[in-house]
């Protein structure tokens, strides 16, 4: 059943079913209980579920990381709402050291069935400490999965997979995704990680986009159409696992690649993504490819510093006209 | 402890000993790679908690763990193959010396980061309170580690949430090469527990009967519901932090000076004069030792094609 929502209210139904499915998943996080988060996400499940299992934590984010990972080792799936990703940062070893590792550490003894989720990403005027995007960071930490819906019906079909599976999970909301409305299946089945979204087919370049970037490249898209030149967008939505089979086809048919990030270019995961191309389908390459990334800097607070500093639909259409 | 109870513990003490001192040698003849902590002097902190913890409870502990797994009764086989790096290890040889996990033995694992693991048994500990199960959870951690914030977010967070979990300080005096008291403003780590208005005891970590018997009636306090306890124990390693430290930071008499009360020979003494033959024990030890030893180094090394076994549960 197709409904309408927002991206917030997708992922909110999607927290909410599952809880309702199964009473192991807890949600741990600041400001999540009464007053439903600072971005509403958690909303009305503190009233559904009681305190004990949406349970308003102090701002200890190591102490809180590191419950949900006890929790998770002795039969919990929790939850965990990272306020704004940045802060992991203070919290950073039990995702780097801990998390991610204790599997294989342990020789395969458990699993670690805990999802981090928040939002992340520039664009509000937020500064340097509530903006960056962390996602190139997370796919250097091994045994961790990193997950980036980019729409409303992504939010909830990939949240569920998050929560039923046995592996730790970064889940990377965009705080400007969250008010975009779109059609939702509600009752879907789960959408299955390392499965990229054609979000629109091409003949004569592919954009590999995640999260907001994918609307960027949808706009940028639009215009060079009206060019005459067909953009295909692929949306990877999950970077690890990730699906360079898809990648790769599509690079084969278009023979131009174009990988748009918004975390910062240097060292990033679409710079690993351009590599891993090369390597497979460099025959078929009829330009080198190009990366657009954030620039080199923390991200500025003043809005042309920050429009100047990240991705936009602008530069991608410069990128494409570049190439063909 | 009833006299069996004490053989028992002396049995681990002694197994312990006997395990780290063998490790000393294997790493000489470079059968172990890295770093090895041994907790040598700190045996009767590790018998007194794993005796006195039920099977159903659970442990977290540090790098100096040899010992606490030993305790929790995980055959030494297995550790042993850990540590010459054995698909045989009780962690398959992924993890080495300051990584023991033993799930069946509610061994949730040694963690080579200091303190992070606190924060993991207030988690095990939440578990048991939202399943309703009854198991405690038990964390181990030095004095070095009460400076951490990791320690400081997990024990409000088990004094907010009242959780089953019982936090046990190992107070060796020193945290790596630098004397405590230079970097606490406190005299014992129990007043850092105060704080957080969690009922915090000083225990003598070098008398196995008395740890036994604070954890035991902590524990039990837990079981019951009555919220986190945190117990210090006063101990003191014989040995350096690490294989090849020099020791320029304590004097030989410091060293002598608890030598002098080491709880093994001091166990060893009061069983003896209660008629019971410690030879027959040591001997009985030093024959799991070369067993432990043997199986070890006739263990097949882990196959390199399968490097990428176990980054997640079950692939
Ligand atoms: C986060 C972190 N910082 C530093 C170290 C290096 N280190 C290993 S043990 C240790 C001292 C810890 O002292 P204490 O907690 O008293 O434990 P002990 O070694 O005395 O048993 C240090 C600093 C580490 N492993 N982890
Ligand atoms: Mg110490």
């Amino acid at each position: 059943m197709a409904q309408k929502m927002t991206y917030t209210q997708a992922l909110n139904l999607s927290i909410k079913e599952e809880m309702e499915r199964d009473d192991r998943i807890v949600l741990f996080g600041e400001d999540i209980g009464k007053p439903g988060g600072a971005f509403q996400v958690t909303k009305g499940l503190w009233e559904q579920f009681g305190s004990d299992r949406v349970l308003d934590t102090p701002i200890s984010e190591t102490g809180f990381f590191g419950m949900a990972i006890g929790a998770a080792l002795t039969g919990l799936r929790p939850v965990v709402e990272i306020l704004y990703m940045d802060f992991c940062a203070v919290a950073m070893d039990q995702l780097i050291n801990q998390a991610n590792k204790l599997t294989y550490m342990s020789g395969g003894q458990f699993p670690v069935p805990v999802v981090f989720r928040g939002q992340q990403g520039a664009g509000r005027g937020n500064g340097a400490q509530h903006s960056q995007s962390f996602e190139s960071l997370f796919c250097n930490m091994p045994g961790i999965q990193v997950v980036l819906p980019s729409s409303p019906n992504d939010a909830y079909g990939l949240f569920k997979t998050a929560v039923r599976n046995n592996k730790p999970v970064i889940f990377l909301e965009h705080k400007l995704l969250y008010g975009i409305r779109d059609e939702v299946e509600v009752g879907r089945e789960p959408i299955p990680f390392g499965q990229a979204n054609i979000v629109r087919s091409g003949e004569d370049v592919t954009i590999v986009a995640v999260s907001r970037m994918v609307q960027f490249a949808k706009e940028a898209a639009e215009k060079l159409a009206q060019q005459g030149i067909s953009c295909e967008i692929i949306d990877p939505r999950t970077l690890v696992p990730f699906d360079l089979e898809t990648v790769a086809k599509s690079v084969q048919k278009t023979g131009r690649l174009i990988v748009v990030e918004e975390s910062h270019r240097w060292g990033s995961i679409g710079a690993s993504i351009i590599h891993e191309v090369v390597e497979q389908a460099f025959n078929y390459l009829d330009s080198p490819p190009k990366l657009i990334g954030t620039e080199n800097v923390p991200i500025p607070y003043s809005k042309p510093l920050e429009d100047a500093a990240i991705p936009s639909p602008e530069k991608i259409e410069q990128a494409v006209l570049s190439m063909v | 402890m009833d006299k069996e109870r004490l053989i028992e513990a002396y049995t681990v003490m002694r197994t312990i000993r006997r395990f780290e001192e063998t490790l000393n040698d294997l790493y000489a003849e470079n059968f172990i790679r890295g770093s090895i902590h041994l907790s040598i002097g700190q045996e009767a902190v590790a018998a007194g908690v794993g005796l006195a913890m039920a099977p159903q409870d659970k442990l977290t502990t540090t790098y100096r763990g040899h010992g606490h797994v030993i305790a929790r009764k995980t055959p030494i086989r297995f550790l042993m193959a850990e540590m010459l790096g054995r698909e045989t290890g009780i962690n398959k040889g992924r993890g080495g010396s300051m990584h023991f996990t033993d799930v069946s033995r509610g061994v949730l694992g040694a963690n080579a980061i200091v303190a992070a693991g606190i924060p993991h048994a207030v988690g095990a500990a939440y578990s048991a309170k939202y399943l309703k199960e009854d198991f405690v959870t038990v964390t181990i951690f030095g004095d070095g580690a009460t400076n951490q914030g990791a320690f400081h977010e997990a024990l409000n967070l088990a004094a907010v949430y009242q959780l089953p979990v019982l936090f046990v300080c190992e107070n060796n005096l020193y945290s790596e090469m630098t004397p405590i008291e230079e970097i606490v403003p406190v005299d014992n780590m129990a007043e850092r527990a105060e704080a957080y208005r969690i009922p915090s005891f000083i225990v003598d970590g070098y008398d196995v009967e008395e740890v036994y018997g604070a954890v035991k009636k902590s524990i039990e306090d837990i079981r019951s519901g009555k919220g986190p306890v945190f117990l210090e124990m006063k101990t003191y390693r014989l040995v350096g932090h690490m294989y090849g430290d020099q020791e320029i930071y304590r004097s030989r008499e410091e060293v002598e000076s608890w030598k002098v009360r080491d709880p093994l020979s001091t166990t060893a003494d009061k069983l003896a004069a209660m008629g019971v033959d410690i030879n027959g024990i040591n001997a009985s030890v030093e024959r799991d030792i070369e067993d432990a030893v043997s199986f070890a180094k006739e263990s097949a090394w882990p196959d390199p094609s399968r490097l990428y076994e176990g980054v997640y549960f079950g692939e």
